[in-house]
Order: structure tokens, then sequence, then C-alpha cells
């Protein structure tokens, strides 16, 4: 019976319950609690002062431009923003820690409840979040690059924080993708966080438990920590399905453990267990007020608001007549969904617009690495030129074969379609007689291939569009060519 | 010992204006009384010669202009836990032994931009944590009516230097007691204002929610000067409150007439000195005299105040103290043996005995399992005895109170026993807990010729009523002009 027993469980099914929590960096000018720039890329420690340095007797102001943000993010997720919530220290030993303690928000956060919907093969769902508070980011501890010794740059400490913690409502590793991809694109489009998980200014830790499929009670909770892309994330989580479904299978018992995702084996190793877990020692945070907001201010920032993800894709499908299929990948990205209407505004050919912008620009900027954090960088064609030139296809004066070759040099030289169709010479040859010649041409040059191609073998027809094509180094009018092609053939 | 150094803050300000004394020679008088007293008394960690004599030029040349300021050009000096830029700052801690301060304090500013003049940091318990400034990982300060015993704490270097001439009036810092204890043990003045009147920018923490800045001098009206300048909202602070500060010298008054001031019965309690109980009493009767009404009030919740204050403070205390772990300033020890092994022995060796109790204090109650019993209840005590003051605040317009159950007690009489060291601060603490503004000041002196201090505390932001009250004491009787012997 045992054996039975440790059968069943061999063949159980289980399900995953998965909550993650996001740390997303403010883009804020200066810091949470002190002036300093909040940029990223200055050199070590420039950005800092005593209050960042935590000096003795330096005190934290708050910033109130990282409440509004943090209201932003509440109100565009369905949150309920507090009236009153309150600071608290979180107590704990780190050098890039500088005074001992981080500044979060425990029991009173900023905004509460919430909820992001997200799309995967499965359907749609509701994801809901449990509480976004905000903190303050620590500094970068830098080792092996003095001798033995370890550096710390506390740039990156007291820059706002807003953590987004979901409930226990994701079940796979493509939920947590979208959901991830989703929240994103939402705090993206608040204009309050550039999502760069490579930089770390988007960062996620996962929560991950199985249990029996039709079951409800909780497993065992394991938190995964380094995961530095969406990807990393997606495979860690299924990594650690996959390790907790073999350890019950095995009749072994999880436990709880915080374990870290190493990316180069596949694999995640324990970090601390709970017995060894800090015990933080929370306490209100004496040096500051508690943090009231008004509902004149909930009602400012709301009316502030700009179109979300959801309603552009919506509004992309409505009056453009896009498919959705280009309205979600448009829309996926504010600066890429900004740079398309602003190409259709310049020439109203949305559907041409969207495929130059899905295809050749998106591949261009993957394959050159042009964007980071969401924000298209370095990016030379400016949207009226990209309408310039699919303004140029429409009116025939290129082919779009040609437009590929042009658009790259725009891409390449950032010069105007025009100029580059003028100074290559590549404007399209539409004029019967030049075609009718070049054609003349290629017959006299082939009168076997005639031969055979009036004998019945259709197929050589592409074979003369070549040729010809060729001759003119492709600047034929396409269509012109066959009409003038098929009649000769014929005659 | 030099005339000079006897002046009221006013009186050397009208010398000063009348071109009859320069601040440098007021300066160099308290410095030499530094030199020929403090191998005794022990009052400086620092002595800053150097600034003093570039600020008292500096005074004297504004003066020169015509200027006239309250404190231009008057020698002052800053209890070491508050920070003065390039100027070794270390809260008596060996763990800040090196420590030069990278920016003034709030306060230092204030004091600085009206052209006082520092001549140095003053001594203390380490941190600011005891009640002797016997806590010092320094030296041991010597109360200025008799070397063997205490000056009172933590800023007892504030006002022992005050009370023997070294310098005409300090700040001190006040989180359960630390300036009006030792202002009543050392014969002098000091006020702990209303918390969040004076800036706590740049004021090496101990506990957040209660410290306070304050002035301690030889009369009222030093500390009124003093506090108009440092008092005022700070953009620094978040915890700062903007209400206006008037110019409290200039509403003093000999006149008590329809004061009413409330005797809380818990204040009395067995084990005070008699003489304590009965120089409190006699300034009652002379408030009486003065036209005060006086009233036995109830604070029904005194007896919790001791314990509530040592969970809240060393709370606060042992997150407050946490960023001393050898990584950016200060000590550093251990470092060749890793993190942790650094991180202990810095303050192991950093932090004295009484420091490393409150820090474990602390910790314990904030502990998981341990906070709702300990910290939360705290907090919960802590609001009974702020509703306890409101009552009687509803009813009057000051209380009266002893300012420490005994005189000066005798050095290392109490080191060993913490718990009776706490006692030191059983009619302070409440104040503290409360947010309150509190006055000690002479009214009396025992039969060994120490100095008892009676203590006068008054509504939120009722700084000038306080010092009004005591001022109108102070000058009906002669208790202030006694001074310690030479």
């Amino acid at each position: 019976m045992a054996q039975a027993f440790a059968a069943g469980l061999k063949s159980m099914d289980y399900e995953a319950v998965i909550g993650l929590e996001v740390h997303a960096e403010l883009l804020t000018n200066s810091k949470v609690f002190c002036g300093c720039s909040a940029k990223f890329g200055a050199q070590p420690n420039e950005n800092t002062c005593p209050v960042c340095l935590g000096m003795p007797g330096a005190l934290p102001v708050l910033n109130r431009r990282a409440v509004e943000f943090a209201i932003r993010a509440g109100l565009a997720s369905r949150s309920t923003v507090a009236a009153c919530s309150r600071w608290a220290r979180k107590n704990y030993f780190y050098p890039d820690l500088p005074k001992g303690y981080q500044i979060s928000q425990y029991e009173l956060p900023i905004c509460t409840g919430g909820a992001i919907d997200i799309d995967t093969s499965a359907g749609s769902k509701t994801i809901r979040l449990t509480r976004i508070h905000m903190e303050e980011d620590t500094g970068k501890n830098i080792h092996d690059a003095h001798g033995d010794s370890s550096l710390v740059d506390f740039n990156r400490c007291g820059v706002p924080l807003l953590e987004i913690v979901s409930e226990p409502d994701i079940r796979s590793s493509e939920e947590a993708g979208a959901y991830l991809r989703k929240l994103r694109t939402l705090l993206q489009y608040l204009e309050i966080c550039d999502g760069n998980m490579e930089e770390g200014s988007f960062r996620c830790d996962a929560n991950v438990s199985i249990r029996p499929r039709g079951t409800t009670p909780l497993g065992t909770k394991v938190e995964i920590k380094n995961m530095n892309s969406f990807r990393n994330v997606e495979r860690a989580i299924d990594h650690e399905i996959s390790r907790q479904a073999a350890v019950l299978r095995d009749g072994g018992s999880l436990v709880q453990e915080t374990r870290l995702w190493d990316p180069d084996r596949e694999a995640t190793r324990s970090m601390r267990s709970k017995e060894f877990a800090h015990d933080y020692r929370y306490f209100p945070e004496p040096d500051l007020l508690p943090l009231v907001v008004s509902n004149e201010w909930i009602e400012t920032v709301r009316n502030a608001l700009p179109e979300l993800p959801d309603a552009r894709r919506q509004r992309f499908v409505a009056s453009y007549g896009l498919p959705e299929y280009d309205a979600e990948v448009l829309t996926a990205r504010k600066d890429v969904a900004d740079y398309f209407e602003a190409a259709v505004r310049a020439h109203a050919n949305a559907k041409a617009v969207s495929n130059w912008v899905m295809g050749e620009m998106l591949r261009l900027i993957k394959e050159r690495h042009l964007d980071a954090a969401l924000i298209i960088r370095a990016w030379p064609v400016l949207p009226e030129r990209l309408a310039e030139m699919v303004a140029l296809v429409d009116g025939g004066s290129i082919s779009g074969k040609i437009a590929k070759t042009v658009f790259e040099a725009m891409v390449k030289t950032g010069k105007a379609a025009p100029d580059i169709v003028a100074a290559q010479g590549l404007t399209q040859i539409s004029d019967a007689g030049e075609i009718d010649a070049a054609i003349d041409a290629v017959l006299a040059a082939n009168p076997d291939k005639v031969a055979e191609y009036r004998s019945g073998k259709d197929k050589l027809f592409g074979f003369f569009v070549g040729q010809v094509m060729k001759a003119t180094q492709g600047k034929a009018n396409p269509q012109k060519l066959n009409e003038i092609l098929k009649k000769k053939l014929q005659a | 010992m030099s005339e000079l150094l006897r002046l009221s803050i006013s009186e050397a300000n009208d010398l000063l204006s009348r071109r009859k004394v320069s601040s440098v020679e007021l300066t160099t008088a308290a410095l030499q009384r530094i030199r020929n007293s403090d191998d005794r008394l022990r009052c400086f960690l620092t002595v800053t010669d150097d600034l003093a004599l570039a600020q008292a030029r500096r005074a004297d040349e504004r003066l020169a202009r015509g200027e006239t300021g309250s404190l231009l050009g008057i020698p002052l000096g800053i209890k070491d836990v508050i920070l003065t830029k390039g100027v070794r700052t270390t809260a008596a801690s060996r763990i800040l032994e090196n420590f030069i301060a990278p920016y003034d304090a709030t306060v230092s500013r204030r004091l600085f931009e009206a052209g006082a003049v520092c001549v140095g940091k003053l001594n203390c318990d380490e941190f600011a944590m005891g009640s002797s400034t016997e806590n010092s990982a320094y030296q041991v300060t010597r109360n200025p009516w008799d070397h063997d015993r205490v000056p009172g704490g933590s800023s007892g270097g504030s006002a022992a230097a005050v009370a023997t001439g070294q310098c005409i009036g300090s700040l001190g810092t006040d989180t359960g007691g630390s300036i009006r204890q030792p202002a009543a043990c050392c014969g002098v003045v000091g006020i702990k204002p209303t918390y969040g009147r004076v800036s706590r920018f740049g004021v090496i923490a101990y506990a957040s929610s209660l410290d306070q800045v304050g002035p301690m001098g030889r009369c009222v009206e030093d500390c009124a000067r003093i506090l108009s300048v440092i008092a005022g909202h700070d953009t620094n602070d978040s915890t700062s409150v903007e209400v206006s500060v008037p110019d409290y010298a200039e509403a003093l008054g000999p006149s008590c007439k329809g004061l009413r001031v409330g005797i809380p019965k818990e204040y009395f309690v067995e084990g005070m000195q008699p003489e304590v109980e009965k120089a409190v009493h006699a300034a009652v009767a002379q408030f009486e005299r003065l036209g005060a009404v006086v009233s036995e009030v109830s604070l029904p919740h005194t007896e919790y105040a001791v314990p509530t204050y040592y969970l809240i403070a060393t709370a606060e205390a042992s997150s407050n103290l946490a960023r001393y772990d050898g990584i950016k300033y200060g000590l550093r020890r251990g470092e060749s043996d890793g993190l942790l092994a650094m991180y202990r022995r810095t303050r192991a060796e950093g932090f004295g005995t009484e420091v490393k109790r409150r820090i474990m204090l602390g910790t314990y109650a904030l502990s998981a399992g341990y906070y709702d019993a300990y910290y939360l209840k705290a907090q919960k005590v802590r609001t009974l005895i702020r509703r306890d003051f409101e009552k009687v605040f509803a009813q009057q317009d000051v209380i009266v109170a002893p300012t420490a159950p005994t005189t000066a007690f005798r050095v290392g009489e109490k080191t060993s026993d913490p718990l009776q060291m706490y006692l030191s601060d059983i009619f302070t603490i409440s104040i503290n807990l409360a947010g309150l503004p509190g006055i000690s000041l002479p009214c009396g002196f025992d039969a060994m010729g120490l100095p008892i201090g009676l203590q006068i505390i008054g509504r939120p932001f009722e700084e000038a009523r306080v010092l009004q009250a005591a001022h109108a004491y102070e000058q009906s009787t002669e208790w202030h002009k006694r001074s310690p012997p030479d």
C-alpha cells in the first residue's frame, strides 16, 4: 500500500502558486530623502551628501515628486491610495546600507489592493496586487576591483523605489512573464520608471510554491532572487517548479528558504533558510511625519494621467483600423506607439507605417541594441522621415523593394528618403519606353529561353522579370514591367 | 577669574556694542579660563582656540560696522553631539574619536550666523546616554561646586562650563532630562524646548522622537536670548514645526500675576532628598507671593515614565546607532577578518558599556515576538502620559516641580547600578515623552552647598510663558547670583 501511495505521489499533478515582488526605481530627478541627483551613470559616490551617506546627525526630507509617482502607479493599477501612510525603518547591517536601516513602509503602505490584467495563450486573467509601497534604494558593493578589499558606491543609495507586491495569483512562468511585461509597460507609460532589468531599475523576486492540483492549502514557499531579465524570471520559475515537484515526488519535504538563480548553471541554489531569515525590527520612522495625501492631490494626479496601454491598444484598432496584433506590438512600448502616431500624422497610411515600424524598424533597433530601458536611444530616423518614405512608396516613386534599401540608408546616414533616392538614382522607372527597351534587350539576349516560354514553360516568366530588374538595378516599376513583358512574350 | 566671565549675555552685549570690550578680549578670557581650569573640571573634549579667535575677530569687525545682535561676539560652548563643520565631533564616543564634522548642524549654523563664538566642544555621556557624564569615553567632568561630585548628565560639560565661567552660555541636548538635570546639579539654567521647536539636523541622534537641543546659561534671560536664535522651522528637519519664534528675552518681566501653577503630587516621592522637597515648596510659596495661583494637580501615569522611556529611547537608539559600523567613517577594527568580524570588533571596541546596554535593550524591544509587548505598549503609555499633561494644562498655565530627586551625587556612586542612575531622571523624562518645554533653574542649596533645581513645564510652544515664569522667580531670588568656588 505504501508503494501504491508513493506511486500516487509520483504521478501527482502539481500546480504552481507564484507571487512576484517588483522593485521599480523611480525616474525622479533627485533622491527620495535628499537633493542629490538620482541619475544613473555618474562617477562613484559623485551623487552623495551627508543625508544619503548616513552621516551622523543627517535627517531625511521627503521628495514630494516621488510620492506623486507612487500615486500615479496606484491609480493606474486600480489601487487604493491611502490618505495617511507611514514610513518605517527596516533594520539590518550591510555595507551598502549606510544608516544601518532602510527607510521603507511597512504597516501602512501608500497603496493597497489594485490589479493588473494580463493576456496569455490561455486567455486573459487578472492578477491582484497586495500593495505598493515606497522605499529608498541601497548603494552598491563592488568586490574584487581593488585587491582584497571591497568598495561601496552610494550613488544609488536613496533613489526612490516602488515595491509592487502581487497576490499569489500567478500559476505559471508564462503568466509571470506576461505580468512583468504588462507592469513594466504600465510604469513606462506613466513615465515613472524606465524598466531596465539589466541595469537594475526594474527588479523582480519571485515567491514560488506548489500544491497538488485541485487543492487549496498553500505549499512551502521559496523565494527566488537574482533574476535580471524576463527570460531569467521565466526560466528560474520553471526550474523551481520542477525542482520542488521532484523533491515531493521523491518523498522529500521542502524548506522555506531564499534561493538564488544562477543563469549560467540554469539552477537555483540555497542562500539562507528561514531560521537565518532577518528580523528587520520594523518600527515607525521617527524622523519623518506620517505621509498625508489629500483627495485634491489624488485628483490632480488622476487628471494628469496619460492614456494607458490598454486604452491605447483599443484606440489603435478602432481609429487606425489596425489588426489586434499590430496594436498590441505597437502599444507595448510607449516610445514605439508615440513614434507610430507621429509618423501616421505625417502620412495617413496606418497599416503601411505599422508594417515598417513593426518590421524593419524594431528589427534594426534590436539588432543594433539602440534601445535600452524601453526608451529608444540613438534611433536616427525621425517619424516624419519614415512617413516621407512611405509616401514615396505609396506615390509610386520607389518600389517596396527599393524602399528597404532606402530605409537602411536612412538609418545609416540619417538622410531623408528623397535625397537618398535622388543621390543614388533609385527613382522607379515607370516610363514605358525605358522599360520597353530593357525588355527588348533581355529578350534579344535569350532567344532560346523565349522559345521555351512560348512552347509552354510559363515558369520562365520570373526569369525574365529578374533579368529586367537586374538590368534596371531593381528600379523598374514592377506592375508596368509585368504588363509590358507579358504583352511582348505573347506577341 | 576675569570679571568678564561672570557677565550675562545682555551685559556683555552692552559692553561689546559700546566698544568697551572686544569679542577677542572676551574670547581670550574664556580660552584662558578653560586653560587654567579644565585640567581639573574636564568640561571640554576639544578647545577650538583658532576657530574661536577667528570668529571673535569677525564679530569685532561686524560690531565695528555698527552691527548689533544679541549673540554677536559672545563666547559659547557646544555639546559634542552637535556637528560643527571642520571640528572634531565625537559624541564622547571612541567610535567617532577622529570624526571631523563635514557640515554644520542647523543650530551651529544659526549661532555662527548670529556672530556667536564657539570656544569648544563640551563633554557629555557617550551619545548623550547617561545622567552623570561618567559615560564619556574620554573623561569625567567634575561638578564645579564639589569636584568629587558629578555635574549631572548627559550635558554635564555644557552645565559645568557655564557654571564655572569657561563660556557665557552653551548648547546642550535633552532626551530625558539631559539639559535640566545637569543644570540643576551645576546651579545654572537650562531649557528643553518643545519637541519640534529647534532643528535636530546635524545633532547626533540618540532617540529621535525625544531629542531636543536647548540653551544653558547662568540666568533665564541668557537662555531666552540663545533660544531666540536657534529656534524655528528648518526645512532639513521634517519634525521641526512651523510656529513663529518670538523674541523670548523681550517678553520677560517681573510679574506672575494670575499665573496658574500646578504642583503635581506624584513629583514629591518617598526617597527624594528632603532639602530638595523643601526648596521646591519654598519656591512654590515664592510664586504665590509673586501673584501666582497655585493648585495641586495629578499626573497619574508618572510612575510608568521611566520604563516607557527606556523602551522607546533605546529602541530608537538601537537603530540610530547602527550607522556606526566602521564602513564610512569613525573607528574601524578587524577589517582583515571579514565583514562580520569588522562589524563586531568595531562596535565592541567603539561603544562603551552603557551604549551597548541600551542598544541591546532597544534591539530586544523591537524584536519579532516582543514588539507588541514592549515597543507598542510603551507608545500607548506615552500617549497616556501626554494626555495627563493635556488634562492638567486645560486648567493650569505651567507646572512646577523638582528637576531631580537629589542634588549632585558622588563620582562613581551610581555607576555600578544602572537602575539607580536611571532614577535621576524620574522627574524630567515625562516631559520628553509628552514633547513639552521644560526649564530648570536654581532654587536653593542643600547643607553641603550643592545647588537644587526647580523645574517649570509649559504647554507645547509656550516657551515664552515658561521663560517668563522662570525669570520672574529668578529675579525675585538671589540663587542665581551664587558662583561655585573658583
